[in-house]
């Protein structure tokens, strides 16, 4: 039997990890790339409580978390690209208007 | 025609009208206008002079209109017709008709004509309104109008700086008396409650309350004589308010003549009569009066002795004429004041239309020696209408009888000897002896001896016109029989009674019962100096001596050819200066008293000027400061304060904006730092 | 049984999400994550959510990753160009995420766990996962999966619409 906690850590340690990559990377599909990752951690909390309370709620949630993912990777990749159309760099600090 | 009276300052009205606005136009017609309209005043007069010497007499008032009437003041113009001011309308329309008459003559060709005639009416409209009003108010409307007329007469010719000058003495010397007028008006009117003659007699208890002032026991009546009094020393030239009467001779010679002669100066004495009903519970007033009187007689009489003026001897001698009038009043004989205004009139007019005469027919000569005796003379065989008409108002005025004024001069010493005024009656007589002096030095240095007159002027030496010689002529029958007719026998002649009901009567302490030679019905009436006896004859001897004498020293002085007014004059030179110099009252006057006052009036026009102006600048001043301390608050406060706000949010943004790096991955890490925060305040919970 | 599995799932998650945020070559990272992915989807297998874990691998992986590599490659992104990878505030963030890590175990350390209902777990006894979730999937929740749709369709058309290259006249 796997206690809750470790799924919980796991979750955890995911997210920080993900956060970190999205703190630290100027690297833009980087950055995506390590919001996806805090999504997944995100699902692992959930089917780790869907698994200890016997609900399936858990699961659908992570479900729709998945779409929703889906939806946000379309949605910023499109925006990344008419970003840096001509470009071959994709340099977040670039993306700096609302500079003071 | 008593009821009608009110046509007699009609006319005169009417002259002033056409004269007033068509006097351009009509050129020296207006002169006819102007006379016909005295003419026909006259006429009025003399219809209602017949009803009342021959007729029903009596005291009669006629009531215009209501003038006044607030509370318990009311005035109304009414005029009041009695005997004295019967025997005023007559002098004054007589004498201003034949003046009138005499002017187109003298007038001829000056270019004010119509405007010296318009004033002329107007004149009369003012002392007929004088004479006839019944109450003091109108009679002071009357008062005012005649000055104003003195003024615009005298400065007639108002291009002359003496003549205009004059005017202006004449008219303020004139207010100050005018001032005392007033003053005894108020008190009459605070006592009795009423201005109207009538009514003022009927009251004389209120007048005759004693009263203390500054330690003198005394009558209200007494203080509303003197204050009274004052006004007639402006108006009728006693001491100390006469000086305008010589300067007045810068006026065309009838107006002398009419003005200041016979009418205005007048007024003040007649003023006199008509409070008669007080005066005689006035001692103080009345023991004053007779020495003014009598002082300016001597006074004025010492000035005419050595004047070389033609006109300045006739003025100065008006002066002293009127002293005599006051005298009489001031020893309580008011009949024999009205008496005398009555002869003085008709003398000293003829005095100043003779004068006048002879002015005009000197008219070539140089200007400063037409009026100078020093170049006259001779002039007898050229002018006889002249000369014998002058000759007989010298006569007159010098007090012979039985011509004018020997009848009222001699009752006035008379009253003043018996009535115990000793001192008034020695100063009188003096001032007779000198009267009959310079008349007669007058007659011989402009008539007699040889003619010193400038020789180009010798031969337009002529009569005068008609026009001037009539009234000479009537004047003259009038000095001749003006006095016996109507004053003799003494104190008990027409006039005496036929005044007695308008003038009060006094009654005297000292009488001398043992004297009293008149039957006890004047000792009952206890008229003023009854004749006594054989002091009566001593006196008109005397009086006649005096008259004879003086003619006689003028004579010897000036009549024959003689040394003896230079060797006088060597041997007295100061003294003949002096005189000749009028006392250096008026040079007095204007260094003590004008003077100081156009001191006091630059002093306090410049005060005002400067207070005034000062303080104008001052608050404008005050402004200005006041201004650019609150610019200045405005400026640094109110723009300091908003500045630093903005300067606070631009230090402090300045500050934060470093937040706005635009770098979402900066963003991000706030996020989690704020939930770092968060779950810190969890976990330490 | 299963935790050594477990523990073998999780380390390889994590170390290939680690390896995934500190490589400079993007198409790297990609198939890293690809690979993470893997591994968790095997996880979901662990604690019973089969269908998840299909999905996991059907959708995430080959769905949502395959994306991820076709606009790299659209993209055009030069591999090896040699920029500044690591942002400035790297350290301030490390930090954070350090702190946080800490935070959260504490939390975790003191939190009493409940025992465990355990699922019955048997091949073919029960209904299947699948089964399950789709009979609670349309009838508790087919209000969030129409809205999800529509989501989809919503992020469908905006990405056509970002992406779009511009007709400059």
């Amino acid at each position: 039997m796997i206690p809750i906690s470790h799924f919980l850590t796991l979750g955890a340690v995911l997210f920080l990890i993900g956060a970190a990559g999205v703190l630290m990377r100027r690297n833009a599909i980087i950055i995506l790339l390590s919001i996806e990752l805090m999504l997944n951690a995100v699902n692992v909390t959930l089917i780790g409580f869907s698994r200890q309370w016997a609900d399936l709620s858990g699961q659908v949630f992570a479900i729709f978390v998945i779409a929703v993912a889906a939806c946000e990777a379309a949605v910023g990749l499109a925006i990344l690209i008419s970003l840096n159309r001509d470009k071959t760099i994709m340099n977040v600090d670039e993306v700096n208007l609302l500079k003071w | 025609m008593i009821s009608n009276a009110w046509l007699i300052p009609l006319f005169p009205v009417v002259g002033v009208l056409i004269n007033g606005f068509f006097g351009k136009r009509l050129g020296e017609k207006s002169g006819y206008v102007a006379t016909l309209m005295a003419g026909l005043s006259l006429l009025v007069v003399i219809l209602i002079a017949n009803e009342m010497i021959f007729g029903a007499g009596g005291k009669h008032t006629i009531h215009l209109w209501d003038w006044i009437s607030a509370g318990s003041f009311s005035v109304s113009l009414s005029f009041l017709i009695d005997p004295l001011s019967t025997i005023m309308l007559l002098v004054v329309s007589g004498v201003g008709f034949l003046v009138h008459l005499y002017s187109i003559g003298y007038m001829h060709g000056d270019p004010g004509f119509s405007r010296f005639f318009t004033y002329l009416n107007l004149f009369m409209l003012s002392m007929f309104l004088l004479v006839l009003g019944d109450n003091y108010l109108v009679m002071f409307v009357g008062w005012e109008g005649v000055g104003l007329c003195s003024y615009l007469l005298i400065g007639f010719w108002y291009e002359k700086k003496s003549a205009s000058d004059a005017g202006k003495k004449a008219f303020i010397v004139n207010r100050i008396g005018d001032a005392g007028f007033l003053l005894g008006m108020f008190l009459i009117w605070m006592l009795a409650d009423t201005l109207t003659y009538q009514e003022v007699s009927q009251s004389t208890s209120k007048f005759a309350v004693n009263i203390n002032v500054l330690g003198i026991e005394t009558t209200y009546a007494s203080i509303i004589g003197l204050l009274l009094f004052i006004g007639a020393m402006g108006k009728s030239a006693q001491i100390p308010l006469y000086v305008w009467l010589p300067d007045a001779m810068e006026g065309p010679t009838p107006v002398s003549a009419l003005i200041h002669a016979a009418t205005m100066v007048t007024a003040g004495v007649y003023m006199v009569a008509r409070t008669s009903p007080i005066y005689v519970d006035a001692a103080l007033a009345l023991e004053v009066i007779a020495v003014v009187g009598a002082l300016t007689a001597i006074f004025a009489a010492s000035i005419g002795l050595v004047q070389n003026d033609i006109k300045r001897v006739l003025a100065y001698s008006t002066v002293s004429q009127l002293g005599f009038m006051f005298m009489a009043l001031g020893v309580g004989a008011f009949t024999a004041g009205v008496f005398h205004l009555m002869t003085h009139a008709f003398f000293k007019g003829l005095l100043f239309l003779g004068s006048g005469s002879v002015i005009h027919a000197l008219h070539h000569a140089p200007e400063e020696q037409q009026q100078d005796m020093r170049y006259m003379g001779g002039l007898k065989s050229k002018m006889p209408i002249t000369y014998w008409t002058f000759l007989i108002g010298a006569i007159a005025i010098a007090g012979v009888p039985p011509f004018a004024g020997f009848w009222s001069k001699d009752e006035i010493l008379a009253n003043a000897f018996f009535s115990g005024h000793t001192f008034v009656w020695i100063v009188g007589s003096i001032a007779a002896l000198m009267t009959a002096f310079y008349m007669f030095r007058l007659i011989f240095m402009t008539f007699h001896g040889e003619m010193r007159v400038d020789s180009h002027a010798r031969e337009h030496i002529h009569e005068s016109p008609p026009a001037m010689t009539i009234p000479l002529i009537l004047l003259a029958v009038l000095s001749i029989f003006g006095g016996i007719i109507p004053g003799f026998p003494p104190e008990k002649g027409w006039i005496h009674d036929f005044l007695a009901p308008s003038l009060a009567k006094m009654s005297h302490v000292t009488h001398h019962s043992s004297f009293n030679l008149i039957s006890s019905a004047h000792a009952a009436s206890g008229e003023a100096g009854g004749h006594h006896g054989p002091e009566a004859m001593y006196l008109i001897i005397l009086a006649i001596f005096i008259a004879v004498g003086g003619i006689v020293i003028a004579w010897s002085m000036y009549g024959k050819k003689s040394k003896i007014p230079d060797k006088i004059q060597h041997k007295f030179p100061g003294l003949y200066k002096i005189l000749l110099n009028k006392y250096y009252i008026d040079e007095f006057y204007q260094k003590y008293i004008v003077e100081p006052i156009y001191r006091l009036m630059k002093f306090l026009w410049n005060f005002d000027s400067k207070v005034v102006d000062g303080a104008v600048n001052g608050s404008t001043l005050v402004t200005v400061l006041t201004s650019r301390v609150s610019s200045l608050f405005d400026l640094r406060t109110v723009d300091g304060a908003v500045n630093g706000v903005a300067n606070f949010v631009r230090f402090f943004s300045q500050v934060f904006k470093f937040l706005q790096s635009g770098m979402v991955q900066n963003y991000l890490l706030a996020m989690l730092l704020g939930v770092f925060l968060m779950l810190s305040a969890y976990l330490l919970q | 049984m299963e935790l050594p599995f477990f523990y073998l799932f999780s380390a390889g998650i994590v170390i290939t999400s680690l390896f995934m945020i500190t490589r400079s070559n993007v198409i790297h990272a990609a198939l890293l994550l690809v690979l993470s992915f893997f591994f968790l989807a095997g996880l979901f297998v662990l604690a019973g959510a089969e269908f998840l874990a299909a999905v996991q691998v059907l959708i995430y992986s080959g769905g949502i990753m395959v994306l991820y590599l076709f606009s790299i490659m659209l993209m055009n992104v030069q591999v090896a160009v040699r920029i500044r990878q690591w942002h400035r505030q790297r350290f301030f963030a490390i930090l954070i995420v350090l702190i946080l890590g800490f935070e959260i175990w504490s939390v975790l350390g003191k939190g009493v766990f409940p025992a465990m209902k355990v699922w019955p777990w048997k091949l073919g006894a029960t209904p299947g996962n699948v089964e399950a979730l789709g009979s609670v999937l349309y009838t508790k929740f087919v209000f969030p999966f129409e809205v999800v749709s529509i989501l989809l369709l919503a992020a469908m058309i905006g990405a056509i619409v970002l992406a779009k290259k511009r007709i400059d006249s």
